[in-house]
């Protein structure tokens, strides 16, 4: 899927005199992916010491399944985020991706399933491509842009589906079966995108072009004079998240199974919270894929830890709030010490 | 006076004379600034005068309705309080932030109303409790962004979802419509003597004091200056942090006017109430020319673009164009009002962009220079 996204692959390039000060770098980073997972290893646990249920393999499954769409936005708004720009459209790109796919169902009959997901995989990037190339060639703020085409994605998705509404009935059972789907107990569904969040995040870790993604976000005209082709990066990235996001859509579809012109309506700021969440600065130049998957997989486990305890699932979004607040706090107090460690290391160097 | 004031105080804590030139070099570039700055933004509020003409000849044309009083009293009923909203994020975000957390804040305190009066709280109390409840919620928005150095945007996500999820537990599924009609009147009657709702005419004040206090005073001042450069603002001796934490509680305030507003005109507290209109308030703050980094807009242009929007909107209604498709029309009108005025540097970078193309020459010198 993401090997058509990524251009040609060149080895990375060590460079000797900054190993130690990246060693360190990348030290944080990992404690901070580990800080995520252990909070969710602890919200696990202790959700199961109370209701032992909690870890049924359906539980399970119904956890995972209910988290990959959510992972799956997240890995494209990683990218996104990363070169320091953001993309608001994604909900609008899962609702006409969702209900575009659907319909499809009903308008040739017969027609193979992976068409479909091509097909919405093609919408997708086709409104990426849109985003991109704006805020590329245009150079106007992506929180406009997207925040814009927010707006008109959803219009149109709306213009075309009236006050239909694509129900269950006429999609094929193959097609309904997917969230049902399992290899060895595991959903389709996350392995496929647990692929897609592997391939992300080692095409940010190791493509040269990815990384050029963390050199944008730091640094944008840094990255500029450094003779990297910013707007080709930033297009891509966009390009990334409209794809995946239009992905996302199918699955939207194959899980909710009745598609009208609400679908997909607010995911921006949950994804945007599920990245941040997992570590990636809001400001891009920091966080990974799989920190950003973790994030969403934190909130939707959130969600159904409350189900099963019997919380109110009204206190569900307060708590997704506040655990935003605190993975910020909290990077902002890890980059504050991280400064003052390597500055230290550098003056130490230099005497 | 300013500028010496700097140069006299830079000069003896800092013995390179590298940095206080640079600071009055930079200062004396961005003398000529505010002038152009006018004269820029002036033509982006004449051309938004333009489309309110426009909308409004359109309107009569297209419907004998649109100019009606009653028309224009629902469009201010209907709007009124998304247009409240618009004139604290306005100075938000000339102050070089964003706050996406009013629409929640709007619906906590519309949750707070709605939980207190099925407790048969007195309404006076509750109007002191809701108010104290806004400020709150803007002080924590405020000290997290000016105190802890986060970015407002990740905060204010953060607080969107807590605000919200505040409203949640509070009411749950519950919805509370029992109030008296001497308030829900707001929804229903003019202000005596006009055709104008209460939001409007609320709307209007504000907007007047808000303008006064942007333009007029050293406060509404320091607020351009520190959204153009805060480590400037930060040196000129403005308090920078105050100041934007001000603003987030002013702006908390204002929110649970409009949730009040909302609640009486709904006579409904539901905890849903003005879910997703952060974005619309937005929008039109940037459809106002205000610019997304700071530093730049006026409230005559944040007045001009809530009556275009509101226009549009109004007009779309008229002419049957389906009414949940409006976004189509605000999102077109936001992309051009990021690229009308960067039309002129897009041609030419585009132009560019095709001659490097073929030529060929750069990006591979570029790029032969690094290896």
């Amino acid at each position: 899927m993401s090997t058509t996204l990524t251009p040609r692959r060149e080895p990375p390039q060590p460079s000797g005199p900054e190993v130690s000060s990246r060693r360190l770098t990348e030290r944080v980073f990992r404690v901070r992916e580990s800080g995520i997972l252990a909070v969710l290893i602890v919200f696990v646990a202790v959700t199961a010491a109370v209701q032992p249920r909690f870890l049924d393999l359906a539980n399970i499954q119904f956890v995972l399944i209910n988290a990959t769409i959510f992972a799956l936005l997240a890995v494209g708004e990683t990218m996104v985020v990363v070169s320091r720009n953001v993309d608001l459209s994604i909900g609008s790109v899962v609702g006409l991706s969702a209900y575009l796919s659907a319909s499809m169902f009903s308008h040739v009959h017969g027609i193979p399933i992976p068409v479909v997901f091509l097909a919405g995989l093609a919408i997708g990037l086709a409104c990426g491509v849109a985003n991109g190339l704006m805020v590329s060639l245009g150079r106007v703020p992506s929180l406009v842009v997207t925040l814009a085409t927010l707006y008109i994605i959803r219009g149109i998705d709306i213009l075309i589906v009236g006050g239909n509404q694509v129900v269950a009935r006429s999609l094929p059972a193959a097609f309904l079966n997917i969230p049902q789907d399992t290899i060895a107990g595991i959903p389709d569904m996350a392995i496929a995108v647990a692929i897609v969040v592997a391939a992300g995040a080692y095409y940010l870790r190791s493509f040269r072009s990815g990384r050029e993604l963390y050199a944008i976000g730091s640094n944008p005209d840094g990255a500029r004079l450094a003779g990297i082709s910013v707007g080709k990066r930033v297009f891509t990235a966009f390009a990334i998240s409209g794809a995946l996001a239009g992905l996302a859509g199918v699955l939207w579809a194959a899980q909710y199974q009745t598609i009208d012109s609400t679908a997909g309506t607010g995911y921006e700021l949950t994804v945007i919270s599920a990245v941040v969440v997992g570590g990636v600065a809001i400001f891009g130049g920091s966080g990974t894929a799989v920190g950003a998957a973790l994030g969403a997989l934190l909130l939707g486990t959130i969600t159904s830890a409350l189900y099963v305890l019997g919380i109110s699932p009204f206190w569900d979004q307060s708590i997704a709030g506040f655990l935003l607040l605190l993975a910020i706090s909290l990077d902002r107090a890890i980059s504050v010490r991280l400064l003052t460690a390597l500055r230290l290391r550098s003056s130490r160097g230099a005497t | 006076m300013p500028p010496n004031q700097n140069q006299s105080q830079a000069r003896p804590e800092q013995d390179e004379p590298l940095a206080p030139r640079g600071a009055v070099s930079g200062e004396s570039t961005a003398r000529p600034a505010p002038g152009e700055l006018l004269r820029s933004s002036l033509r982006w509020e004449t051309g938004l005068v333009m489309a309110v003409i426009a909308i409004v000849i359109a309107g009569a044309v297209v419907s004998p309705q649109f100019l009606t009083g009653a028309n224009l009293f629902n469009l201010g009923l209907s709007y009124g309080e998304i247009a409240i909203m618009t004139l604290p994020m306005a100075l938000i975000v000339i102050s070089g932030e964003i706050d996406l957390s009013v629409a929640s804040i709007l619906g906590m305190s519309s949750a707070v109303l709605g939980i207190l009066w099925s407790y048969h709280w007195p309404m006076l109390l509750i109007f002191v409790v809701v108010a104290c409840v806004g400020a709150l919620a803007g002080l924590l928005n405020g000290l997290l962004i000016t105190r802890l150095g986060l970015p407002s945007l990740a905060v204010t996500i953060g607080t969107l979802a807590l605000y919200r999820g505040i409203a949640l537990i509070i009411l749950g599924p519950k919805t509370i419509s029992s109030f008296p009609v001497t308030y829900t009147n707001v929804g229903v009657n003019t202000v005596p003597g006009t055709q104008l709702t209460y939001s409007a005419g609320i709307f209007i004040v504000l907007a007047v004091i808000f303008g006064a206090v942007l333009h007029f005073t050293p406060f509404g001042r320091s607020i351009y200056a520190m959204g153009a450069s805060p480590d400037a603002a930060r040196f000129a001796g403005i308090r920078v942090k105050r100041v934007k934490t001000i603003l987030f509680v002013v702006s908390g305030l204002v929110c649970a006017l409009a949730g009040v507003l909302w609640t009486f005109r709904l006579s409904t507290a539901v905890q849903n109430n003005g879910l997703g209109l952060e974005l619309d308030v937005v929008a039109i703050v940037l459809l106002a020319g205000v610019s997304i980094f700071g530093g730049k807009g006026t409230m005559a242009g944040v007045v001009l673009a809530v009556l275009v929007y509101t226009g549009l909107q109004n007009l779309l209604l008229l002419t049957n164009f389906n009414q949940e498709a409006t976004g189509i029309v605000t999102g077109a009108i936001l992309l051009a009002s990021v690229f009308v005025p960067n039309a002129a540097s897009f041609a030419s970078r585009f132009s560019d962009q095709l001659r490097k193309r073929r030529g060929k020459i750069r990006p591979s010198a570029a790029r032969a220079g690094l290896k």
